[in-house]
C-alpha cells in the first residue's frame, strides 16, 4: 500500500512490466488510472487479452479509467470549439506557454477520488511514460512537480499505489530526462531496473532486470536491497531466472 | 512511423523514400507526399518502375537455387564444425515475395500512376497561400503540415469517419527532410535551438493521427545535422521504428577493404513492438546496403576473409572498431556497449 516504484529501462524497452502491473491491478479488483501517453488503446487491450484481462470490460463498469495521450492531443489540436464543454483537456499544457500539468494532475486526482457506488479496492496510478512530458514540453520542475502532487494524492491521501515508467541511459545528452530519472529514484520505494545485456544482443536472454527495494528510506540503517535477474520475454508472459542460467544454457 | 536518419548526401536515403511510395502506387494506395526543398510532383515523376514481369522474377530465383545446391555438394574439411549451422541469406529468398521489386533505371509510367490518388505539401506554396492557423507552440511549417495531413485524412476517410466508405485504403505519408533549415527549425543550426519542442510535438501528434487512422508514414531526417544530441534519443522513443543509413561516400571507410562490396550501412536502432509482448527481431543485425545499376540491396554483412599476409597492429584495430559498431544491436531489444574480448 501507498508505495511508488519506478520503473526505469535503459538500453531495452521496458514497456513488458507496464503490461503486467495494469493485467496485475486489475485483477486484484484496484480502482486504476492509467495515463498512456505513447501507445494507443488497442495496442495495450490486446496485449492484456493475452495477459488474461479485457480492458474493454474494466472500463465499461468504472474499473479503469484510460487516458489515451494520442487521442487527447488529436482532440486538443484539431478538436472543434463546441467540444471543449467545461473540462479542459488534461494534456492542455501542450497548447499554452506555461509548461504547467496541473490539469493532467486534476484528471488523475477526479478518476481516483473514490464516489459513493464504488466498490474496489486502492486506487492505482499507472504512466506510460514520464519521458514523454518531456519530449511534449514540459520543464524537468513541472514533471517532478506533477509526480509530487500524484504521490501525495494517491499514496498519501487515498492509500494507493504509483507506478511510474522512465527511459534513461547511461551516456544519455538528454540532461532534462537524467534530472526526472535521478531524482525520481531517490524518492521511490521501490526500483524495476530494466538493462540490457552487458555483451549485446542475445535471442535467449532478452535483458536483466535489477529489483531494488529502498529499506534505505525507512531510517532503520539498512542498506537498499538489490536482487538481479535475467529474462525473457515470450508472447504471453516473461520468465524470470537467476544470472546465467538461461534455459538456453542449461 | 517509420524515421529514417539520412545519409550525409541524402542520396540513399532519397531512394529508400522513393521505394517507399512506388510501393504505394503498385498496391493502390493514396499517396501523401511532403517537402519543403523539391516540389512532390517531381519527386513523384522520378518514382522507380516496378519490375512485374514473372520473367525476371523466376530468373533471380534460379540464380539463388543453382547456388544452393552447389554449396549443398561441398563438405567442409577444416572448419567442419559450422556445416551444421543452417547456410547463410545474404539477401532475403525470393521464394516468398513481400512487396515489389522495382527497376530504378527506369522511372515509373505515367498510367500506373493516374489511378492513384495523391496529395502534396510543398511548402514554399503552403507559406504563401492560408495565412493564419492555430500553432500551438509548434513550428508553423510543422502545424501546416499537420494541419493538411489531418485534413486529408479526415475528408478522404482513413479515420473511418465516413461509413459509407466501402473500400478501406491506406494512405501512405512520406515526409522528406523534417528538421532541415527548409522547415523553419535551427536543430540543424544551432547547438540551442529556440524550440527544442517543435520536432517532438509534430512527431508525437504526428503518431496520433497515424494510430487513429489507416496510414503509414516516412520521415528522413538529416540526423547528422542536429547538433543537440537529446532531440535524436527523444526521437527514437516516440517513432516505432528507427533506421539509420551511413554512406560511405567521404569517409575513410571507402577505401577500408572490409566495405568494398557495399555503398553503407544500414543501422536498425529500433524496431516496432506493437500489439505484442515481443518484437521480431530478425538473426542478423549487420546489413549494407548496396546501389548497383538497376537495383538497391540490403543484405547481410560479409566480412571477407582476412587474408592480408602482414599482420599489422593497425588494421586489426580497425576491424575490431568494425566489429564492436556490427555488434551493437537495436533499440528493442539489448544494445551492447563493451565490446568485449575472449
Amino acid at each position: 500500500q501507498d508505495k511508488f516504484t519506478l520503473l526505469r529501462d535503459t538500453r531495452t524497452d521496458g514497456s513488458f512490466l507496464v503490461h503486467h502491473f495494469l493485467s496485475f491491478y486489475l485483477r486484484a479488483g484496484c480502482k486504476v488510472c492509467f495515463v498512456a501517453l505513447l501507445q494507443s488503446f488497442s495496442h495495450y487491450s490486446i496485449v492484456a487479452q493475452k495477459l488474461g484481462v479485457s480492458l474493454t470490460a474494466a472500463k465499461e463498469r468504472g474499473q479503469l479509467v484510460f487516458l489515451e495521450g494520442l487521442k487527447s492531443c488529436l482532440d486538443l489540436l484539431f478538436g472543434e470549439e463546441e467540444e471543449q464543454s467545461g473540462q479542459p483537456s488534461p494534456l492542455q499544457f501542450i497548447s499554452e506557454s506555461t509548461s504547467n500539468l496541473k490539469a493532467l494532475f486534476d484528471f488523475v486526482r477526479t478518476s481516483l477520488t473514490p464516489t459513493d457506488s464504488d466498490a474496489w479496492k486502492g486506487p492505482v496510478l499507472l504512466v506510460d511514460d514520464l519521458s514523454v512530458l518531456l519530449s511534449l514540453g514540459a520543464t524537468p520542475v513541472a514533471v517532478l512537480d506533477f509526480v509530487h502532487y500524484c504521490r501525495v494524492a494517491v499514496c498519501s491521501q487515498l492509500k494507493g499505489n504509483v507506478v511510474v515508467l522512465v527511459h534513461s541511459n547511461e551516456d544519455s545528452e538528454d540532461e532534462d530526462n537524467e534530472l526526472v530519472v535521478n531524482s525520481l529514484c531517490h524518492h521511490s520505494d521501490l526500483i524495476l531496473w530494466v538493462e540490457g545485456l552487458a555483451t549485446g544482443f542475445c535471442k535467449d536472454v532478452h535483458g536483466q532486470i535489477k529489483i531494488i527495494r529502498r529499506v534505505s528510506l525507512e531510517l532503520t540503517a539498512e542498506q537498499d536491497h538489490v536482487q538481479v535477474y535475467q529474462y525473457k520475454i515470450q508472447d504471453k508472459n516473461v520468465t524470470f531466472f537467476a544470472r546465467g542460467l538461461s534455459a538456453a544454457v542449461l | 512511423l517509420v524515421f529514417t536518419e539520412e545519409d550525409k548526401y541524402g542520396l540513399y536515403s532519397n531512394l529508400l523514400f522513393k521505394y517507399f511510395l512506388a510501393e504505394g502506387v503498385v498496391c493502390g494506395h493514396d499517396l501523401f507526399v511532403a517537402s519543403a526543398k523539391e516540389h512532390p510532383d517531381n519527386i513523384l515523376k522520378v518514382l522507380p518502375a516496378p519490375l512485374l514481369d514473372d520473367t525476371n522474377r523466376n530468373e533471380l530465383g534460379e540464380e539463388a537455387t543453382a547456388v544452393k545446391s552447389q554449396e549443398f555438394q561441398d563438405s567442409m574439411k577444416i572448419a567442419w564444425r559450422y556445416q551444421n549451422l543452417p547456410k547463410m541469406e545474404a539477401s532475403p529468398t525470393t521464394s516468398t515475395k513481400f512487396g515489389h521489386y522495382y527497376d530504378i533505371s527506369k522511372t515509373m509510367s505515367p498510367e500506373l500512376f493516374q489511378s492513384v490518388k495523391w496529395h502534396s505539401f510543398y511548402l514554399p506554396e503552403e507559406l504563401s497561400s492560408q495565412p493564419e492557423i492555430k500553432t500551438c507552440y509548434m513550428n508553423s511549417a510543422y502545424a501546416r503540415l499537420l494541419q493538411s495531413i489531418q485534413r486529408i485524412i479526415y475528408q478522404e476517410g482513413f479515420d473511418g469517419s465516413d461509413p459509407q466508405k466501402k473500400q478501406k485504403n491506406i494512405l501512405r505519408i512520406g515526409i522528406q527532410s523534417l528538421g532541415s533549415m527548409l522547415w523553419g527549425d535551427d536543430i540543424c543550426s544551432s547547438d540551442t535551438p529556440e524550440d527544442i519542442h517543435s520536432l517532438t510535438k509534430f512527431l508525437y501528434v504526428l503518431r496520433g493521427l497515424l494510430r487513429k487512422s489507416l496510414s503509414a508514414c516516412i520521415i528522413t531526417v538529416p540526423a547528422h545535422l542536429i547538433q543537440n544530441k537529446a532531440i535524436m534519443e527523444r526521437v527514437t522513443n516516440l517513432s516505432d521504428m528507427v533506421v539509420g543509413l551511413e554512406s560511405f561516400i567521404g569517409s575513410e571507410r571507402e577505401t577500408n577493404p572490409l566495405y568494398k562490396d557495399y555503398h553503407g550501412l544500414v543501422h536498425v536502432h529500433q524496431i516496432p513492438r506493437l500489439n505484442s509482448l515481443i518484437c521480431d527481431v530478425s538473426d542478423t543485425k549487420d546489413l549494407a546496403f548496396r546501389l548497383k545499376r538497376k537495383q538497391f540491396t540490403i543484405e547481410r554483412l560479409h566480412l571477407p576473409p582476412d587474408l592480408s599476409d602482414t599482420v599489422s597492429r593497425a588494421s586489426k584495430q580497425d576491424l575490431a572498431e568494425s566489429a564492436k559498431l556490427l555488434s551493437s544491436g537495436c533499440g528493442a531489444m539489448a544494445i551492447g556497449k563493451k565490446h568485449l574480448d575472449f
